[in-house]
C-alpha cells in the first residue's frame, strides 16, 4: 500500500502547500513541525473529514472521498462519550458496523483487557483520570482493525509518566498489525522513539521540509531507548531542521503581536 | 496493572459521598427545617392577626378561612363536583399539553439544530411566533376547539413546545464536533449519529427545559380553563373570583402549586434516571439550584 500525500487548501489560511509524502504499510511515521503549520490539517485530509483544496490523498492507490474503509484516528481531545460506559465505548466501532450488541461487548471486553483496563468495563469517562480515557480511546479506535492509524497528540495532555506507559502500550498493540501510523506531535523524543521514520515540517504554508530514517531495533522501551547514542544523534538531526522552523514561526509571531 | 491505573480508580460511588458535602460547608438539617418552619408560622400568624385588626378579610382572606375552604372541598366537595375531578382533569389537560408538546419540540429542535439549511429558512419565522403572545391563544382555542378539554391541551401545548424546542435545537447544535468526527471514523451512518451522539448529548440541555415547561403546561391548563370550561381547578378559580371568595382563589393556588411540587420531583427522578453518567459534581450543583 501507498499512501501519496499532496495538497494545497488555499481558502483564508493556506494550511499546507504542496506537501507530499508517502507512508508505506506497515510503517510507523511521525510527523513534526512549528505550531501551526497544518499537521492536523493533513490528518484531518487523509481521514476524508476534510476535502484537499488541491491535490489527493491516495489510500490503497485510490483518491479519498470519504472516510477510508478500515481507518482510525485518535483525537487530541478526548473523544470518549460520557454518557457510556467503558464497555460499552470500546464497543461503538463494531456497534456501527452492524455487530450485534452480544458480539460487540465480547470483543470489547477482550479489548479493554489489552489496554490493561479489565475491571472498569463499568466505569464512566468522567471515573476514569486522563490515562485511562486514552486507553478507552485507543481500545476504541484498535478494535476496528485499522490498517491506516493516524495520531493527533494523542497524548499531548497527559505527565509525562503516563505518557511514556501509553507509547510502549501503543507499540506493543500496534507491532505485528501491519497498521501503517502517521503520528502527529510536538514532542521530539516522543517522535523518534516510536517512528520508524520523521517527517519535518516547515513552517505554515506547510510543505516537507526532511525525512528522517530512524533506524533503531524494535521492540523498542521508550523509557530506555532514548538514552542510546543512536537515538541522539536522530534527536540532534531532526531538531537542527526543525529549529529553523520554530525560529520563523516564533519571529512571525512575535511580529503579530507587535 | 500500570500504577497510574491504580493510583486513580477510587471507588465511584465513596467519591460521590465524600467529595460533595467537603465543597460546600453545610449547615446542619433540623436547623434549617426549624427556621423555615418559624418564617412560615411568623407570616401566617402575622396575617391571621392583621385580619382581625386593619386588613380587610374580605378583599385579603385570612389563613384560617383558606384552610376552611380546602377542608371543605376535600370533604363536601365543590360546587362542580369532587375536588378529585377538578384536580384529574386539570392534570390530564396538562400531561397531555406536556407530552405532545414537548414531543414535538425535542424532534423539531433536534432536527432544526442539525439542519443548517432548515433552520436558516426557519429562523424568522421561529422568531416571530415566540414573540406572540402565546397566552392570548387560549381565546382563539376555545373558539376552535369548544369548552372541552382539547382546547386546554392545545393551549398547554403551544407553551411547551416552544420552551422544549429552543433548549433542543441549542443542545443539538452545541454538540461536540469531535464527538460526531469520531462516531464517523468508527463506522457510524448519520442514523446512528443522530440517536448515538445528537441525542444523549442534548439530553441534559433537554432535561433541564423539561421542568419548566410541567410548570408551563400547568399554566396552559388552567388559562385555558379560565377562558371558558366546565370543569378544572382554573374553572374554580375563576369562579371564586366571580364570586368575590378571596379564600376560593388562594386554596386554588395552594393545590396547583402542590401539584406542580409533585411534578417537579417526579422529573427530577427522571433526570437522575437518565443522567446517572454525569459527574456527581454536577448534579450538587443541581441541587442547591432549587
Amino acid at each position: 500500500m501507498t499512501k501519496r500525500f499532496r495538497s494545497r487548501d488555499g481558502a483564508a489560511h493556506t494550511a499546507t502547500r504542496d506537501m507530499s509524502f508517502t507512508v508505506r504499510q506497515g510503517e510507523f511515521v511521525s510527523v513534526v513541525g512549528p505550531t501551526g503549520c497544518g499537521k492536523s490539517t493533513s490528518l484531518s485530509m487523509i481521514s476524508g473529514l476534510a476535502q484537499a483544496g488541491e491535490g489527493e490523498v491516495l489510500v490503497h492507490g485510490r483518491p479519498v472521498t470519504g472516510i477510508p474503509d478500515r481507518l482510525g484516528y485518535m483525537f487530541q481531545q478526548d473523544a470518549v462519550l460520557p454518557w457510556r460506559t467503558v464497555l460499552d465505548n470500546v464497543a461503538a466501532g463494531p456497534r456501527y458496523r452492524g455487530a450485534p450488541k452480544r458480539a460487540a461487548r465480547e470483543q470489547a471486553a477482550d479489548w479493554v483487557a489489552r489496554v490493561g483496563l479489565a475491571g472498569f468495563e463499568r466505569y464512566y469517562p468522567h471515573q476514569l483520570s486522563g490515562g485511562m480515557r486514552k486507553r478507552v480511546a485507543l481500545a476504541q479506535t484498535l478494535i476496528n482493525e485499522p490498517s491506516i492509524l493516524l495520531m493527533d497528540e494523542p497524548f499531548g495532555a497527559l505527565d509525562v509518566q503516563t505518557r511514556e506507559h501509553m507509547q510502549d502500550l501503543l507499540l506493543e498493540l500496534w507491532s505485528g498489525t501491519g497498521a501503517a501510523v502517521v503520528f502527529v506531535t510536538h514532542d521530539l523524543t516522543e517522535a523518534i522513539a516510536l517512528a520508524d521514520t520523521v517527517v519535518v515540517m516547515t513552517a505554515a504554508p506547510a510543505t516537507v521540509k526532511d525525512v528522517v530514517r530512524v533506524d533503531l531495533a524494535r521492540p523498542r522501551r521508550v523509557e530506555e531507548i532514548r538514552l542510546e547514542d543512536a537515538f541522539l544523534g536522530v534527536y540532534r538531526r531532526v531538531w537542527d531542521s526543525l529549529r529553523e522552523e520554530v525560529e520563523i514561526t516564533r519571529a512571525r509571531g512575535a511580529r503579530r503581536a507587535a | 496493572m500500570p500504577p497510574e491505573t491504580v493510583a486513580a480508580a477510587p471507588p465511584p460511588v465513596e467519591d460521590a459521598q465524600a467529595s460533595a458535602p467537603a465543597r460546600r460547608r453545610r449547615f446542619p438539617a433540623p436547623k434549617i427545617t426549624v427556621t423555615r418552619v418559624l418564617l412560615v408560622v411568623l407570616w401566617l400568624g402575622s396575617w391571621e392577626a392583621a385580619t382581625a385588626g386593619w386588613l380587610d378579610p374580605f378583599y385579603y382572606s385570612r389563613p384560617s378561612a383558606i384552610w376552611g375552604r380546602l377542608v371543605d372541598w376535600f370533604t363536601k366537595g365543590t360546587a362542580f363536583g369532587s375536588i378529585w375531578e377538578q384536580i384529574g382533569v386539570t392534570l390530564e389537560e396538562a400531561v397531555l399539553g406536556f407530552a405532545a408538546g414537548s414531543l414535538a419540540g425535542i424532534v423539531l429542535g433536534v432536527l432544526l439544530g442539525r439542519g443548517r439549511f432548515i433552520a436558516e429558512v426557519c429562523a424568522p419565522f421561529i422568531k416571530a411566533a415566540n414573540a406572540i403572545p402565546r397566552i392570548v391563544l387560549a381565546s382563539l382555542f376555545v373558539i376552535w376547539f369548544g369548552l372541552g378539554m382539547s382546547s386546554k391541551v392545545a393551549t398547554a401545548v403551544v407553551l411547551v413546545f416552544f420552551a422544549v424546542f429552543f433548549n433542543a435545537f441549542q443542545g443539538a447544535r452545541e454538540v461536540d464536533r469531535t464527538l460526531v468526527d469520531n462516531a464517523r471514523i468508527l463506522g457510524a451512518k448519520p442514523r446512528q449519529i443522530l440517536t448515538s451522539i445528537v441525542l444523549p448529548s442534548a439530553t441534559s440541555w433537554i432535561l433541564a427545559s423539561l421542568h419548566v415547561a410541567f410548570g408551563f403546561a400547568l399554566i396552559g391548563a388552567i388559562v385555558g380553563e379560565y377562558t371558558g370550561a366546565d370543569k378544572g381547578l382554573g374553572l374554580l378559580i375563576n369562579h371564586a373570583q366571580g364570586t368575590f371568595d378571596a379564600a376560593g382563589i388562594y386554596a386554588g393556588m395552594i393545590i396547583i402549586t402542590v401539584v406542580a411540587l409533585l411534578a417537579e420531583w417526579l422529573l427530577t427522578l427522571l433526570e437522575r434516571r437518565l443522567l446517572a453518567w454525569r459527574p456527581p459534581s454536577s448534579s450538587a450543583a443541581a441541587d442547591a439550584q432549587i
